[in-house]
């Protein structure tokens, strides 16, 4: 009972880092709609940011994950700038090879910068661990901090989506890009905007990923980040609560698959329960369904 | 000239340019002439050579003829290459067969059947979904497949094959070891019969966007709505394309799982996957000429520059993307269509004002 409490917890904290990577895509593709594969590897160079900030520079973890957070906004506004902008009118194929090739090219950029050996993460959350029941249940710092973080970030996107003024704007060009360009919302900026959160978002995710899972190599975001898409795909793609959920259940799964079906298979077990998801309820469990037209 | 005339015309290149090119190889290899002879480090690549040349190709069918991008090619050519090693050494141990091109031919067509056997099973579900909720889910089809295959455990003993799940104790000598994949592998696949196996990739692909249900696949491609309501099966036409395609890659994967000594499930990465993608990009989404000549010059360019091997991927990397961007990008495309209309208006007022 304990044990299966205890795997629940690191599942639900696991899931909260997918769900703030979810985020990231679930945004960009209800604004965007397209794929942007390279979001994955903006957590990886956020953790690297991170690492680097700390053990080089040696400087306090908050103001190291600050400026991470900063050199991903301002990475993810130049991903889209010099890469996606040119692509507004070419076919989803054209643009989801673009990002695919966007996110080879900062994976391999970390490797010349930092190297192919794997570096080792010590978590920058410098809090005790609780014990419960006796001791029998150990909560980690790093747990409650990611939770924690999971819940404030959405709090504060839902504000910001459904009060601000720029909110009112993203919704708006999600819903008709031609129609919110005609009452005047300024469309490129709205989706600069976008991916600046994402980014951001995705650069606290890659220390909070960092700090659960102590190693950092430059293909540490790609597995993370095609989990985290698939669980903006389970949750509804384009829809925020949904990308919450859709993370969160991940997460459980992925971990209770690994404790008590097996270790091999538990990608398998994720990636199956998408696939069938995905056929019982084409747009995802929170998304909304698209009439197509003729 | 007839559409017909000028196909046929077409595909003759194609076969051409592969025959020769195969020529020039064999003579290269030979020696026969002076200061003309293969390197060791290329006589290596020939079969993955055509092994990426088959899966790009092949991935060209459902990507450029079919339209649907499929981000789990890998997939298929892992199942064909097991399947077929598994295959080649079951014929050795049973029936001490020692032709070895038999033995090959027999182990390539049993890759093909498995892996079109894995295409049936993955295209049924994912044939339903469009778009980019197809290419996510063949990713995570990829992914499953090398997953499971990391499970899979496959011995002999005195001439009967046995598999488990999960379960590495097995009677008899291992062929298939889970994570650890398939070692002591008899290296039978040869360059010529990778040649042979191109030619029947180019004679499968290319009879088959010149016919009836090519003409079919390609109108659902490009207005399915429409081709529907002229009684075209979308469904099945789909499926055509999606099977042969990942039958086609389950061959290229048997041909490089025979070509090594030992391959594990690693080796089929969401990397090898992009890897194709990246050679049907380059060579022309839905051109089949494109496709050989990019596998195969691509395959072959980080051997040529061996000293810029750290740098391989980075250099794919902006490739792809800016091939991406002047293709696609209405600013750029404006550009070479102004330099274009330039540079003729400047060959004309040439041959118009002989000076």
């Amino acid at each position: 009972m304990v044990s299966l409490l205890s795997h629940l917890l690191n599942g639900i904290s696991l899931g909260s880092v997918y769900a703030i990577i979810a985020l990231g895509y679930t945004m960009v593709y209800g604004i965007a709609k397209m794929l942007n594969f390279a979001h994955g590897d903006v957590i990886m160079i956020g953790a690297y940011i991170t690492f680097s900030a700390v053990h080089m520079w040696n400087m306090p973890p908050v103001l190291a994950v600050v400026i991470s957070m900063v050199v991903c906004t301002v990475l993810g506004v130049l991903i889209e700038g010099l890469a996606y902008k040119p692509l507004r009118q070419a076919t989803s194929l054209a643009v989801l090879i673009t990002a695919i090739g966007m996110s080879y090219l900062l994976q391999n950029i970390a490797l010349l910068v930092w190297g192919p050996n794997p570096k080792s993460f010590p978590s920058v959350i410098g809090l005790p661990s609780i014990s419960l029941l006796d001791g029998q249940l150990i909560i980690a710092a790093e747990t409650i901090v990611t939770v924690l973080a999971n819940i404030v970030i959405m709090i504060a996107l839902t504000l910001f989506t459904n009060k601000t003024k720029m909110g009112k704007s993203m919704r708006g060009v999600s819903e008709d890009k031609g129609a919110a360009q005609l009452m005047g919302i300024n469309v490129n900026l709205t989706i600069s905007v976008t991916f600046a959160i994402g980014s951001a978002l995705a650069a606290i995710a890659g220390v909070l990923l960092c700090s659960t899972y102590p190693v950092l190599m430059p293909t540490t975001g790609s597995m993370p980040g095609i989990k985290a898409f698939t669980a903006a795909v389970f949750g509804g793609i384009g829809s925020i609560p949904g990308a919450m959920l859709g993370g969160i259940l991940l997460g459980v799964i992925e971990i209770l698959g690994k404790a008590y079906v097996s270790t091999e298979l538990s990608d398998a077990i994720v990636f199956g329960v998408l696939i069938i998801v995905l056929l019982v309820k084409p747009t995802g469990l929170l998304g909304k369904k698209v009439h197509e037209k003729v | 000239m007839s559409r017909a005339k000028k196909n046929f015309i077409n595909n003759l290149i194609t076969y051409g340019m592969v025959v020769v090119a195969f020529l020039i190889c064999q003579l290269a290899l030979s020696g026969s002439i002076d200061g003309f002879k293969m390197s060791r480090s290329l006589k290596g690549q020939l079969v993955p050579i055509c092994v990426y040349i088959v899966m790009a190709v092949s991935l060209n069918l459902t990507v450029g003829i079919s339209g649907e991008l499929s981000l789990g090619h890998a997939g298929f050519m892992s199942v064909g290459a097991f399947s077929g090693i598994i295959m080649s050494t079951w014929l050795a141990a049973r029936f001490n067969m020692n032709n070895e091109v038999v033995r090959l031919i027999i182990s390539l067509f049993t890759g093909g059947i498995f892996a079109g056997i894995a295409g049936v099973l993955i295209g049924i579900p994912v044939l339903r979904l469009r778009g980019d909720y197809l290419a996510i889910v063949t990713l995570a089809f990829g992914e499953i497949i090398r997953n499971v295959l990391n499970c899979l455990y496959f011995s002999i003993d005195e001439g009967r094959l046995h598999m488990s799940f999960l379960d590495p104790m097995l009677p008899g000598k291992m062929i298939y070891n889970g994570p650890a994949g398939a070692t002591g592998v008899d290296k039978i696949s040869t360059f010529g019969m990778g040649f042979a196996l191109i030619l029947f990739t180019l004679f499968v692909v290319l009879n088959l966007i010149n016919s009836r249900s090519g003409r079919a696949i390609m109108a659902i491609r490009d207005a399915r709505v429409a081709a529907e309501s002229v009684g075209i099966n979308v469904p099945k036409y789909k499926m055509m394309a999606f099977v042969i395609s990942a039958a086609l890659a389950g061959m290229a994967g048997a041909l490089y799982g025979l070509n090594i000594s030992s391959v594990t499930a690693a080796k089929f990465k969401f990397d090898t996957s992009i890897l194709v993608l990246v050679f049907v990009v380059l060579g022309g989404i839905g051109n089949i000429r494109g496709s050989v000549i990019a596998a195969a010059l691509l395959t072959v360019l980080p051997e040529v520059l061996r000293a810029f091997s750290d740098y391989r991927m980075l250099v794919y990397a902006i490739v792809l993307i800016v091939v991406m961007l002047a293709s696609n990008s209405p600013f750029i495309a404006t550009r070479i269509a102004t330099l274009k209309s330039k540079i003729i208006r400047k060959n004309q007022t040439k041959e118009g004002n002989p000076a």
